[in-house]
């Protein structure tokens, strides 16, 4: 394969990866909190798909719809139940937190489902296209165009919606936007459930382009989406973009040219290397400590 | 100068004696079925483990999530020594911890003058990152035996060594906490900017936490696999790292009587839940999710506080009650 192709491919990981950092960043800059818990919210949005598509035998589309929805509303539960009670406590505490539930959701899909891991037919029945000697696959477009409308549709939002805004202020202060009037337990639950949103399409892309879901599929892409949100700078969004698109390019070309069993270590390696040159990541705001 | 021989070091020598002539018994009269005495070195090591992250994240009060692969550094580097050479094992096994624990600190200087310049979860990230590049790197050498493990490790490990390392881990730290250095690194948990400006060399003292700590887990990591005869890569996952972050916080961060009772809970809690195989690990995320929440919830707090003076009718200085704070 050319190196144009193994751009593609990077692109296209890389935009999956971007879409869990965006939850990841969004979640951080609210809540000033790690959710260890986002990788395995994409296994139940493709444990979702695959439920309804294959034993309900629903249309695809209605099969993504409805693991945005479980993912939106399993993501606010989470908020209500184990977060919020932990509003005020210390970050160590809620990362702990944030690793029980993650655990949690493992462990209860591994009593439903078994340690065996399913088999998913892929939601996208788009056919590939061939430009020049590139051969795109359906799913590769369709996740291409998938992240691009979400992006552009994600910073639209944010920057002109009253309720964009109302997040941008939390994530801010939160004590100065209740004074505001902004509501801030409402504004978290809807970061909560849009960060859950973006999670199920990332896990529905996810899965369409391996094919398989299993209780621990979400563990190690919600480390490196984790990953990406800090090398772009955690709490930034186009700083997560950024980072997950870099992330995945710089994994599939090590993979392809230097060693695929190497693959991971270099991609820590480069978050390591990008932390000591810039301290907050790529497109972090850096904060000063005040006496 | 303290007497040496004061009330509270007689109670803690007398109760460590009495603990391992207690375990003896057990095991020499067969109260103690096989299955738990394979329990005993595990959780020595858990509680080595413990004691030593103990000192980053409760003193220290840096989150750091890459203990495993310290503990997985020193391991191979201890085994590979007994492996390699043919010493007798009186003096290979002193050896062979010793070279543990220095490659460990030795790594834990690489990894700790660059990461250390980083705070809260920047550097909770990049030790996790760290842990699993030593990882991938110990899955891809040929010396230490790839994904399929080094095979062949002489099983040296007792109950007694492991007591007493334990102990001796215990010792150190805890004089490492009471003394100068202990409370610089203590200060510099408290209040950053105050103990810098009071003169504390804050980049000395995190090292130097962060280092002995490496050591104690690399010397862990020898027991570990001079216990089960083979070590493999997988073992030092993130959720080794994880696992012993949860025995610290559990048992309360800065509290070292807490890290070893809880690394014994933690350990032995897989076994007794054994009945309920498949629902171990959720019964684990529930009872993790809710000890947090109780910690943090003031009601509980209170609550504690009642039945802690009832005990003990009046409670000495309420220092490492488990709600030491962290910065972020």
């Amino acid at each position: 394969m050319g190196f144009i192709q193994q751009l593609i491919n990077g692109l296209e990981l890389g935009n999956i990866y971007a879409l869990m950092a965006l939850g990841y960043t969004m979640v951080y800059g609210i809540a000033k909190m790690l959710n260890f818990a986002h990788g395995d919210i994409i296994m139940v949005g493709a444990y979702t798909l695959s439920l309804v598509m294959t034993n309900v035998g629903m249309p695809p589309i209605i099969a993504i719809l409805a693991s945005v929805v479980v993912c939106s509303i399993l993501g606010v539960v989470i908020e209500k139940i184990a977060y919020k009670p932990l509003r005020n406590a210390s970050p160590l505490t809620v990362l702990i937190t944030a690793i029980g539930v993650s655990y949690f959701l493992q462990s209860v899909a591994l009593l439903i489902f078994g340690s065996n891991k399913r088999k998913v037919e892929s939601a996208i029945t788009m056919q590939g296209i061939s430009i020049g000697s590139l051969e795109l696959t359906g799913v590769s477009v369709v996740t291409l165009g998938v992240t691009l409308i979400i992006m552009i549709g994600l910073t639209l939002f944010i920057k002109k919606t009253k309720l964009g805004k109302a997040m941008l202020a939390v994530s801010e202060d939160k004590g100065a936007a209740q004074l505001m009037g902004i509501n801030v337990n409402q504004t978290i639950s809807i970061t909560f459930a849009i960060g859950s949103a973006l999670a199920a399409i990332a896990g529905v892309l996810f899965v369409s382009s391996y094919g398989f879901v299993g209780p621990y599929t979400g563990a190690l892409p919600g480390i490196k989406a984790f990953v990406a949100a800090v090398l772009g700078g955690i709490g930034s969004i186009p700083g997560a973009m950024l980072g997950g698109i870099l992330l995945g390019i710089i994994e599939s070309l090590s993979k392809a040219y230097i060693s695929t069993n190497l693959a991971d270590a270099i991609v820590f390696g480069v978050l390591i290397i990008v932390l000591l040159v810039k301290p907050s990541g790529l497109l972090g705001k850096v904060r000063m400590d005040k006496v | 100068m303290k007497k040496l021989l004061n009330k509270k070091n007689i109670i803690s020598i007398v109760s460590a004696a009495l603990i391992y002539i207690l375990i003896t018994y057990l095991v020499s009269s067969g109260i103690l079925s096989r299955h738990y005495q394979s329990l005993l070195v595990p959780i020595g090591v858990n509680i080595i483990l413990a004691v030593s992250l103990n000192l980053t994240v409760g003193f220290l009060g840096e989150l750091t999530l890459g203990h495993a692969g310290f503990m997985s550094v020193g391991a191979y580097a201890g085994c590979l020594f007994t492996v390699y050479a043919n010493l007798p094992v009186y003096i290979e096994f002193p050896i062979a911890l010793m070279i543990g624990g220095l490659v460990a600190a030795i790594f834990g200087v690489i990894i700790g003058v660059p990461a250390l310049r980083l705070k809260g979860d920047y550097l909770a990230i990049v030790t996790l990152a760290f842990g699993e590049i030593i990882r991938s790197v110990v899955t891809n050498l040929e010396i230490t035996g790839g994904a399929g493990g080094l095979k062949g490790i002489e099983k040296t490990s007792n109950y007694t060594i492991v007591f007493v390392i334990a102990l001796i881990t215990i010792v150190m730290i805890s004089n490492l906490v009471h003394s100068r250095h202990g409370r610089a690194i203590c200060s510099i948990r408290d209040n950053i900017i105050a103990s810098e400006s009071v003169g504390i060399n804050i980049v000395y003292h995190k090292l130097l936490a962060f280092v002995i700590a490496a050591f104690f887990a690399g010397v862990a990591g020898v027991l570990y696999g001079h216990n089960l005869g083979i070590l493999k890569p997988s073992t030092f996952d993130f959720n080794k790292s994880i696992e012993i972050l949860v025995i610290v916080v559990l048992g309360g961060m800065g509290n070292i009587l807490g890290s070893i009772i809880s690394a014994t809970i933690i350990t032995l809690l897989p076994e007794v839940l054994r009945g309920l195989s498949d629902y171990r690990m959720l019964i684990y995320a529930v009872v993790l999710i809710a000890m947090m929440i109780l910690n943090t919830s003031p009601k509980f707090a209170e609550f504690k506080e009642n039945i802690a003076s009832k005990l003990k009718g009046k409670r000495s200085k309420g220092k490492g009650d488990g709600n030491v704070t962290i910065r972020g």
